[in-house]
């Protein structure tokens, strides 16, 4: 195994009761490298991300991130499922953004940022305040530490959401649909923040359906589609030429 | 740009029309209706052999004062138990593990299905099942001289409201959105940790005005405490009218005492909700008293928008 993989997915299965969502999921993710899951509604793509922070548990296969096994515990040729500490743990180097933000409405923006590393990391609060200002800045909000999440339109939530999942540090973030919540007109905002993270060198995947942001910032870009990565490379081999009927078709429909 | 006034249908100019707001013949009946029902229960409280001054005295009798004083003890001590039983077993009714979520199951049917007097009971007569009660080889005590009417009826209130606070507040944590805690369990918390810090903080907003309601009631269920003989104002003031046969005077005194408990209580419950609406919401937050008063009477024009 090479140092430089950071995620590394071996058949991931995962079923809700009789229904296959995911049929053996095979991915390797390179440190610094930013992969866009694509494909259409049902294909399991979020359910995959769950699975990468063990938001989902998986009924078979296995999540590597850096040297360990997500959400469980390898013993001989078991898996035994971690306790609730140590799933949490693990999280703690894993940032999500969610596709409906998610902000804590009873907490301003500063306290948002700052709960994580506060109450998880045990980071000074006043050490916590500071480098949240410095993301606020990153994200474009600078002063709006006070600011309740309601009182901000869809973009700017969406960025004290990616602020708050940089807050921790982590060595990786998922992004689960980023900008489908929001008004055609505060896409750009959002896109334009992620991109600059993925120049910054951040570990990022994305399930999205912009395909653009993907042609423009993916290393490289799956399609997925019933529970299985169909096809996977460059955007400009996946999106330019696609191999695949189904990625073919499903291209047709969304340019 | 030149824009063409609107025709008017009557010829009057629109300047010059004058708004008459809706007229509300009903509420002008309603009021009448009220303020005579009003009228016709005070002339027959005065016509009966009510001794109004006999009133007025006993308001400053200090037993009954000690009683309001036992019964809002009680209260506190009684909701003091059942909020901290009701908030870990709504959790551990939320549990995945199916023993604990079936040991809080039991607890809320035993105490949500009988009644609260024959608790109350039960408990003054503990000692019939456990005489002796203890840490072995560390302490040991005779039930009847710990569990006295007021440790019996505190435990016995709060066991029962437990069971009833348990029921409101698994319905505030599910009206929290599960993204909430999903998201708190993405920055690295435990789900009890987001449990404590991100989902309970936003159920007190659903949570809140049901409890204060029950706080009301308890307030008022604590003169049940009576029949194990804790005096509380109402034993005390039976005990009173008992020897002086003043009655209807004595249930007044005990009313009035009340209705200024539970007003304070009311006003309580009043900043409380305000305090947790905070940011949950994007309307303004309600006015207080004060504030009220200020926009009506005051010349501040910012305050009546």
């Amino acid at each position: 195994m090479t140092t430089n993989v950071l995620v590394r997915a071996e058949n991931v299965h995962k079923s809700f009761g009789l229904n296959e969502v995911l049929k053996g999921i095979n991915l390797e993710v390179n440190s610094g490298e930013v992969v866009c899951l694509l494909g259409a509604s049902g294909s399991g793509k979020s359910t995959f991300l769950r699975c990468i922070n063990h938001l989902e548990t998986l009924s078979n296969g296995r999540i590597w991130v850096g040297d360990k096994v997500v959400g469980y515990r390898q013993d001989g040729n078991r898996l035994f499922e971690l306790s609730d500490k140590e799933a949490a743990r693990q999280r703690r180097s894993i940032g999500m953004v969610f596709q409906r933000f998610n902000l804590f409405p009873h907490m301003t923006v500063l306290e948002n940022i700052i709960e994580g590393p506060v109450l998880v990391n045990k980071v000074k609060p006043a050490e916590a305040k500071r480098h949240a200002s410095e993301l606020l800045a990153r994200v474009g909000l600078e002063g709006r530490e006070g600011s309740y999440p309601r009182q901000l339109s869809g973009g700017q939530q969406q960025r004290v959401a990616i602020a708050r999942a940089l807050a921790m540090k982590p060595e990786l973030i998922l992004f689960d649909e980023p900008t489908s919540a929001l008004d055609p007109e505060l896409v750009g905002e959002v896109l334009d923040v992620m991109k600059d993270l993925a120049k910054s060198g951040l570990t990022m995947i994305v399930v999205t359906h912009e395909i653009g942001f993907a042609k423009e910032v993916a290393d490289r870009v799956a399609f997925m589609h019933g529970g299985e990565i169909v096809e996977i490379g460059p955007p400009a081999e996946v999106l330019g030429n696609p191999q695949h009927e189904r990625t073919k078709a499903f291209l047709s429909r969304v340019f | 740009m030149k824009t063409q006034p609107a025709p008017s249908i009557t010829g009057t100019a629109a300047a010059d029309l004058k708004i008459v707001p809706r007229r509300h013949i009903g509420r002008w009946i309603g009021a009448a209706a009220v303020v005579l029902l009003l009228v016709w229960l005070a002339v027959s409280f005065s016509r009966a052999k009510i001794n109004w001054p006999t009133v007025q005295e006993y308001l400053a009798v200090p037993v009954l004062i000690q009683g309001i004083g036992v019964a809002l003890i009680l209260t506190a001590v009684a909701m003091a138990i059942g909020l901290v039983l009701g908030v870990v077993t709504a959790v551990m009714r939320l549990s995945k593990n199916p023993v604990v979520s079936g040991v809080a199951w039991l607890y809320i049917w035993v105490f949500r299905g009988t009644p609260v007097y024959l608790q109350l009971l039960m408990w003054f007569n503990l000692a019939l099942i456990f005489p002796v009660i203890g840490i072995p080889g560390l302490y040991s005590g005779r039930m009847i001289d710990i569990l006295t009417p007021f440790v019996a009826a505190s435990i016995g209130l709060g066991l029962n409201q437990g069971a009833y606070t348990s029921e409101v507040v698994r319905g505030g944590i599910l009206s929290v959105d599960e993204g909430q805690l999903e998201a708190a369990q993405a920055v690295g918390m435990t789900r009890l940790q987001a449990m404590r810090r991100i989902v309970l903080p936003q159920a007190m907003r659903v949570i809140i005005p049901p409890v204060g309601n029950e706080v009301i009631g308890m307030l008022k269920t604590t003169s049940l405490a009576s029949a194990i003989g804790v005096s509380e104002i109402l034993s005390e003031a039976q005990h009173i009218y008992y020897v002086n046969n003043r009655i209807m005077e004595l249930l007044i005194v005990c009313a009035v005492w009340y209705l200024g408990a539970v007003s304070i209580l009311s006003i309580g419950q009043f900043y409380l909700e305000r305090f947790f609406a905070k940011g949950s919401s994007s309307r303004q937050l309600p006015m207080t008293p004060l504030q009220r008063l200020s926009s009506i009477f005051g010349t501040n024009r910012k305050a009546q928008s």
